[in-house]
């Protein structure tokens, strides 16, 4: 069937490409979340209301099952980077195994102090004190972020080695870590986490209203999540304007395959959407002019170097260039979403929960899932055909193992039944277990008479 | 010492802690399901959760921890174990992800059902024979190295008298591990009942433990004389251990100070342990790679001993915490909180 049976080289990359996609959703949310639960709690304590306490309970009660499906999913790319690409990882092991190591670092603080969490709600006396233990959380998955990015950023810019006669020598682990792809791919990967948390925890608050529950909890829900994500949204848009610059400067190819960009030129118009033909030329795309170059340089007039220029055999497939316009797309639109929102709620008389807008924000949560899945299919498949940009392709990093293709289906199967029972386990959580009941339950509101008695 | 030893060592500590804690989590998954059908699960479920939900996640992360050290110190490990093992591992990887997950499915779900209670019982004892093949293949023989290519022979595997002595040493110890420790833990807890089921298994699978370990001690001499004569040099941290192991049994059988019984289990496996690795080297893995031929630059290993030692700083008055809260903390036992 196809005829990759046998190819470990590509079966290798489905096998990453599946494990990590799966993993990233719930890595996502596991980066994510904590700093939406911490702003919950927080907000209950400053204004001594109960309802954003049982908010931040609630997501903490979600949250559990996401990281579980997050730990067992993280071992799993773990240990397969050393399975599927053990020349990889001996290369990388030598240059990248400190920001490694540090992540495991942050998971165990993380780990630890999320046990606390989970258990403790009712055993301090001060509220205070409860809240304190989920700062460390927050700070060990936005630590652990940042270590596997920079991992990550090492591969799009190697530096801080020597090599030579293909022996790696004269390393500094802190230059490695620290290289010019860092400071954009970390930002923008720890900011669009929030972003991503903030609007899937929105659309399930305007699900709740759009199902007719007129209940304060989910309002307040929703304006907590709008606000934050209205200015998660706008940095995410500036660190992804500045990811652009990066690109420009260190990886010309990246940027000018997402663009459909062959000739070196200034003024150069961004493309969105469109065909290529089989000369290379566009075809019914909307083109904004001077944007590239503005994207790329700051200027109009700024220089973006073209495809051209590049061996063939070292340009990365085109497709990319609809993961790139879907990313940017999305970004766009959950700032106006989260902005209008904002603006709406701040402003009196403006009624924020009218049907068009929960619609436009349900649809948010799913939209950034799939932003942040389209980032990183643009920006691992834009580096092909590098595994380590310049230094080592894709072949040479690979297994020569021949049963890849039955991991490949193994794995297939594991997150599938991994992805449904978490969504069924979830869904059941919540159904059995409504805000209104919850309220009752723990004394918080009266349970609701028949108003004419 | 040397770097090259330094590194070695954490990584052997962090699989020791593996080996204790994940013990008790597979045991305990395996002791809910047997005691769930043979119809005594009340009196176990409770002490069970109490324990294991808070502090699941950190056991995880000690057996991360070991296998991407071990890529930061020794790279070579990467390609030799990881060409060879993608069966084993990804299946490996596969019980561990189940496991995980289905526990937090079952616990934080709240849904109790059978299923969810085979999987965490099954895995509990498949995840120690899968994952000590690494140990098994480190003796040398299993691997077939030709011109760059690495394979795993698996009729080797399958056959070898030894590699079926591991596994089954491996999963009694488990089970002996746990419940020495569940005793404890019941005790603590003034949970009679439950005292009573798990003294019974601590008791039963001493025995079994200490015959299997002596059998694999002796099947190891002919596979690897080298390795074996190595451990009789250290024959006393061994003689330790099987004092160490008379002591725990003499105090669970008498009813005296669980606390201490467990303390014992743990020197007992802390020697052999200690022993078995320290004779290993310095081969990583027999006869293909040292610990000195496949270690990292010099640069990176003070990077990452610099690292640990900052980690160490951070984790060790957290883990103080969390045990303090969860497992020294007579309320919470005791289901008062
Ligand atoms: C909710 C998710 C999300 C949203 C709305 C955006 N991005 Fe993004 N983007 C990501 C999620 C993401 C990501 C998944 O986090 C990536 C993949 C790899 C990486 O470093 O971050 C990424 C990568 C990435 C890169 C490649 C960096 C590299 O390869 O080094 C660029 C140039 C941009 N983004 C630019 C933008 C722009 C101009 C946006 C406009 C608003 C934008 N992104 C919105
Ligand atoms: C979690 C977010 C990530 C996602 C969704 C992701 C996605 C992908 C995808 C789609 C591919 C396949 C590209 C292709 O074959 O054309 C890939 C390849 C790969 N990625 Fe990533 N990636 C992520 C982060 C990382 C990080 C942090 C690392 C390293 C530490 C990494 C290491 C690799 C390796 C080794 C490959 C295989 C070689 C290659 O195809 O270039 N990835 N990833
Ligand atoms: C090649 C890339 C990656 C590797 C090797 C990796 C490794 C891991 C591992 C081993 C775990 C489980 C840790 C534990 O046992 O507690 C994990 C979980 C997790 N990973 Fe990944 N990861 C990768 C990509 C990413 C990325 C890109 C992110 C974030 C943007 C991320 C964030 C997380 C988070 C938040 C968790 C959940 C941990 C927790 O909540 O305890 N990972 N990852």
């Amino acid at each position: 069937m196809f005829g990759i049976e046998n190819d470990p080289v590509l079966l290798s990359r489905l096998l990453t490409a599946l494990t990590l996609g799966f993993h990233v959703i719930f890595a996502t949310i596991g980066v994510g979340v904590p700093l939406m639960i911490a702003i919950a709690e927080w907000m209950g304590i400053k204004r001594n209301d109960p309802h954003y306490t049982l908010m931040a309970r609630r997501w903490a009660r979600g949250f559990v099952v996401t990281v579980a499906v997050g730990v067992v999913t993280g071992t799993a790319i773990g240990l397969q980077l050393s399975l599927l690409w053990p020349n990889f990882m001996q290369a990388a092991g030598h240059t990248i195994g400190l920001p490694l190591f540090m992540e495991i670092f942050a998971f165990f603080f993380e780990a630890i102090f999320l046990g606390i969490y989970l258990y403790t709600w009712d055993r301090f006396k001060s509220k205070m004190r409860h809240f304190l233990l989920i700062i460390p959380v927050v700070i060990g998955a936005s630590a652990s972020a940042f270590f596997i990015t920079t991992a990550n950023a090492f591969m799009n810019f190697p530096q801080g080695f020597d090599m030579a006669n293909g022996v790696i020598a004269n390393v500094s682990p802190l230059e490695a870590m620290f290289n010019p792809a860092t400071p954009t791919k970390v930002s923008h990967v720890i900011i669009t986490c929030y972003l991503t948390a903030a609007f899937i925890l929105g659309t399930i608050a305007a699900i709740h209203l759009l199902k007719g529950s007129k209940h304060e909890y989910h309002k307040k829900a929703l304006k907590l999540t709008m606000v934050s994500g209205a200015v998660f949204a706008i940095a995410t848009a500036v660190i992804g304007d500045l990811s652009g610059k990066y690109l420009h400067e260190y990886q010309p190819e990246k940027l000018a395959a997402a663009e459909w960009h062959f000739e070196t030129e200034t003024h150069a118009p961004l493309i969105l959407g469109g065909v290529l033909t089989e000369d290379n030329e566009v075809k019914y795309a909307l083109e904004i002019p001077y944007a590239l170059s503005i994207l790329a340089g700051g200027l109009p007039d700024s220089e973006v170097v073209g495809l051209n220029e590049f061996p063939e055999d070292e340009l990365p497939p085109l497709w990319v260039h609809y993961a790139f316009d879907m990313m940017v797309f999305i970004g766009m639109y959950l700032a106006f979403v989260s902005t209008l929102f904002a603006v709406m709620s701040w402003k009196k008389n403006w009624n924020p929960y009218n049907k068009p807008l929960l619609i436009m924000v349900a649809a948010g949560g799913p939209l950034s899932m799939v932003a942040i899945e389209a980032g990183w299919i643009f920006a691992e498949v834009g580096r092909q055909p590098w595994l380590i940009n310049g230094i080592m392709r894709v072949e040479e990093g690979a297994t020569t193992s021949d049963h890849v293709g039955l991991m490949l289906a193994l794995f297939i199967v594991l997150y599938t039944i991994l992805g449904v029972t978490c969504a069924v386990v979830l869904r059941r959580m919540f159904k059995q277990n409504p805000v209104e009941h919850e309220l009752e339950k723990r004394g918080i509101e009266q349970p609701k008479r028949v108003s004419n008695e | 010492m040397s770097y090259e030893l330094i590194g070695i060592t954490v990584l052997w500590i962090f699989l020791y802690g593996y080996l204790i804690v994940a013990s008790i989590d597979f045991g305990a998954g395996f002791f809910s399901y047997y005691s769930r059908i043979t119809k005594k699960k009340h009196a176990l479920h409770h002490i069970i959760q109490r324990y294991l939900s808070p502090v699941w996640e950190v056991t995880n992360v000690f057996l991360v921890f070991f296998f991407v050290g071990i890529i930061g110190f020794f790279p070579d490990t990467a390609y030799y174990y990881g060409t060879a093992l993608l069966i084993p591992g990804s299946i490996s990887i596969i019980l561990l992800a189940l496991r995980g997950s289905y526990y937090a499915f079952a616990t934080y779900g709240a849904k109790d059902s059978h299923l969810y209670s085979l999987l965490y019982g099954a895995t509990g004892l498949l995840i120690p024979a899968s994952l000590t093949t690494v140990l098994t293949i480190s003796e040398g023989g299993y691997l077939a190295v030709d011109n760059g290519n690495v394979t795993l022979l698996y009729g080797e595997l399958f056959t070898s008298p030894y590699s079926w002595g591991v596994v089954f040493l491996a999963v009694f110890s488990v089970l002996f591990i746990s419940a020495a420790f569940l005793t404890y833990y019941a005790a603590k807890a003034k949970d009679q009942q439950a005292l009573e089921v798990v003294r019974k298994y601590a008791l039963s699978w001493a025995f079994p433990t200490i015959t299997m370990a002596f059998i694999v001690f002796f099947l190891l001499g002919e596979r690897n004389e080298l390795h074996f004569s190595n451990m009789m040099d250290l024959w006393w941290m061994f003689a330790l251990s099987l004092a160490s192991f008379a002591a725990s049994v003499w105090l669970i059988w008498k009813r005296q100070n669980y606390g201490l019984a467990f303390i014992f289990v743990m020197v007992q496996f802390f020697t052999a342990f200690f022993a078995y690795g320290a004779s290993h080297l310095p081969y990583l893995l027999y006869p293909y790679l040292t610990i000195y031929d496949g270690f990292t630059n010099e640069s990176m290993a003070i990077a990452l001993i610099a690292a640990f030692i900052g980690g160490l700083l951070m984790l060790i008055p957290s883990l103080y915490l969390l045990m303090r809260l969860f497992l020294f903390d007579a309320e919470y036992l005791e289901g008062r909180k």
